[in-house]
């Protein structure tokens, strides 16, 4: 069957075996490779591709194991997604350290592409609450590992793309939260430099800053910050929130994201977020999972598909290295609705292969125009390259092999750790 | 008549992924009790600590055992009632094999035969007649509506199930006491893997459990899921011989 992955940009051939429960996994990867595992289908681009392959559908190993009250350590199956350990534990007064913008991305995808959250500089990345994975090889071997046991293992398998065996298991660190509710408190910032010094600022342990990249060649924008609330403040609030969403049904003839709309788009939403200023109670879902309340977003790209640019680059030279990018994408005329900054902290990331790096985190929608889109990201990656920073894998379909080497330097390092009989779009592009 | 909840469900085919996601959602509501039959003990372990892990630790045990065997069956319905005393049973196991190789093989068919309609029809049998629990809901399927070339062996096995579900429900008329026949169209399930390979759209689980839980609790008779089935299987069966034979269904 065809797989798509989230920037849909085109449809990719696959043999697909799902195993129905753990006994069933080692069957299916030791007779049937090379493949690769998949869940969700989150990564924007090829990370969870294995064209024309062997894909390992596990999204059907969802159950959860055990959870000690006491330490608040989960220990769930690779297929359990983010969003149901925090549906069920928030109203226990546990959730997850560090969640990606999207609910919908399962454990052993989020330990494969060791995602961050926005609140990297006082959690890290998610890997960093990883305790234990239980990896299956392909030739059948077992391998258990943490921060302490193989840690080898551990640091390749952390953000090593799914590419060093098949994560089934793993036990994570969750925090002890008052409830489901977050206080938020939104700021309008009209300059880069504004936004900068917000950052400087900010001692909030959540913090995103949205930038309108369109209007007046990329300025304004939205910096929002937050924190959980008190056990005061949850006591006054109710236990849960019904689940509202929206859906895109179907994928329009052309992109409803491109020249014509996207100054009105950005426009609106800096309007919308401009009135909401200041502060305010939200649920987990509202804050953390804003783009999942519109079921199948990714489908208003069109049936070309979009591709998402996302770079971190280290805190030296980043706010020149920040406006020249957004200068490029103005002279492009290629906007962008999605125009997200992050810090990362100090935090050393446990993978090899971990995106995260102390700096500022960019991040960008683009509808794919073909060769114009290119030679738009050529030039981003000259300037990315030139301060020394990386992009993610999880979001990259077209990267430069030397880019990505030069942005992951431990790559040497981590090849020792792959698993032959493992195999990826991503992989053969970049790696092998 | 006061809203069903289920606070001890007896499950019978508790490994099947229907029945998995049923319970989770018994186990959110607040369920505490649950006893899980299946034949494989190692697999009724992984989705008995699924249950206890959610939910408000629910006490969760299990029984492996011969699903035909008509004395076992008797005595862990007995057992269950007496431990556990079920206000409500869920029976989803079976299993689909394909037609084809069915019509080669005469001891598959009748392993289909057994595994999806005897089996299911002793255990709802043992369910009315030896628990007090008031809602009984039973998985049928859309293919026990008629039968049809591609999977009429499945498709009996079904109907079995269906009259035996009429018959209880005629049985237990003016109790108090409900059973539920439940009729999932194709579902996204490792049955189906077949059906999702070829590229067919499934219902998921998750919505498909939604409804029958909702139905379960309301005790309603007769409950296809998605509704949408209802309208395509009254079709179905409608439809003049002479204009269904020829159709490739």
């Amino acid at each position: 069957m065809d797989l798509v992955s989230w920037g849909r940009r085109g449809r990719h051939p696959h043999r697909v075996l799902r195993p129905a429960d753990p006994g069933s996994v080692a069957r299916a990867i030791t007779s049937g490779h090379p493949g690769l595992a998949v869940g969700l289908e989150r990564s924007y681009g090829d990370a969870a591709l294995n064209s024309g392959g062997t894909a390992w559908d596990l999204t059907a190993l969802d159950a959860f194991i055990e959870f000690d009250e006491e330490k608040g350590l989960l220990r769930c199956e690779a297929g359990v997604t983010l969003g149901e350990i925090q549906r069920v534990f928030s109203r226990r007064g546990w959730m997850l350290a560090v969640t990606p913008g999207t609910q919908n991305v399962t454990v052993g995808g989020a330990i494969a592409n060791d995602v961050h959250g926005k609140n990297h500089a006082v959690a890290g990345t998610f890997g960093g609450h990883v305790e234990r994975i239980v990896l299956l090889r392909t030739d059948g071997e077992r391998i258990v590992c943490g921060p302490d046991e193989r840690a080898d293992f551990f640091a390749a398998t952390v953000g090593g793309l799914g590419l060093t065996g098949v994560i089934v298991e793993a036990t994570i660190r969750l925090e002890r939260v008052a409830g489901p509710w977050l206080e938020t408190r939104r700021v309008a910032f009209g300059s880069l430099s504004e936004y900068f010094s917000l950052v400087r600022e900010n001692t909030e342990p959540f913090s995103v800053g949205w930038i309108d990249v369109v209007t007046d060649g990329g300025r304004r924008g939205i910096f929002t910050t937050a924190r959980p609330c008190s056990a005061e403040q949850t006591a006054a609030l109710p236990a849960a929130q019904p689940e509202r969403s929206l859906t895109v049904p179907v994928t329009p003839p052309f992109s409803l994201v491109g020249r014509a709309t996207l100054p009105a788009l950005n426009k609106a939403y800096y309007w919308w977020q401009r009135s909401g200023v200041g502060t305010r109670i939200e649920h987990y879902r509202d804050y953390d999972y804003q783009l999942d309340a519109i079921r199948g977003w990714n489908r208003m790209y069109g049936p070309r598909g979009f591709y998402q640019y996302q770079s971190t680059i280290p805190w030296e030279g980043a706010q020149e290295a920040t406006s020249e990018m957004l200068h490029r994408i103005a002279r492009s005329g290629q906007g962008s609705f999605l125009g997200v900054l992050k810090t990362f902290g100090d935090t050393p990331s446990p993978g090899m292969l971990s995106f995260p790096a102390p700096g500022v985190c960019f991040a960008l929608d683009f509808p794919d125009l073909g060769e114009r889109t290119l030679r738009l990201f050529a030039e981003l990656d000259r300037i990315v390259s030139e301060v020394g920073g990386r992009l993610y894998p999880a979001k990259d379909a077209r990267m430069p092999r030397e880019l990505f080497e030069a942005g992951y330097p431990r790559l040497p390092e981590f090849l020792p750790f792959r698993d032959p009989g493992i195999e990826s779009d991503l992989a053969r592009r970049l790696i092998s | 008549m006061t809203k069903h909840t289920t606070s001890s469900a007896l499950v019978v085919g508790a490994t099947s992924v229907i029945a998995q996601h049923i319970m989770r959602r018994w186990a959110d509501a607040g369920a505490g009790r649950f006893v899980l039959v299946g034949r494989h003990a190692e697999r009724l372990e992984r989705v008995a600590a699924d249950l206890r892990v959610r939910g408000r630790s629910p006490e969760v045990s299990i029984v492996a055992l011969d699903m035909l065997d008509p004395e076992a069956i008797a005595r862990a319905v007995t057992e269950a009632a007496e431990q556990a005393d079920p206000d409500t049973v869920l029976i989803a196991h079976g299993a689909m094999y394909d037609q084809q190789r069915m019509q080669q093989d005469l001891v598959l068919a009748k392993d289909q035969l057994e595994a999806t309609g005897v089996s299911p029809t002793l255990w709802l049998d043992a369910a009315v007649g030896l628990t007090r629990a008031t809602r009984i809901a039973v998985i049928g399927s859309v293919a026990g509506d008629r039968g049809r070339a591609s999977n009429f062996l499945y498709g009996s096995a079904k109907g079995m199930v269906e009259r035996a579900a009429q018959g209880e429900q005629h049985r237990l008329h003016g109790t108090g006491r409900r059973v539920s026949l439940v009729k999932p169209g194709p579902t996204a399930t490792p049955m189906t893997a077949p059906l999702q390979e070829s590229g067919a759209r499934l219902a998921s689980t998750d919505a498909v459990a939604g409804i029958v839980v909702r139905a379960i609790a309301a005790g309603r008779p007769v409950v296809y899921a998605p509704g949408l089935w209802r309208w395509i299987m009254l079709a179905v069966r409608l439809a003049p011989r002479a204009l269904f034979e020829r159709t490739s269904l």
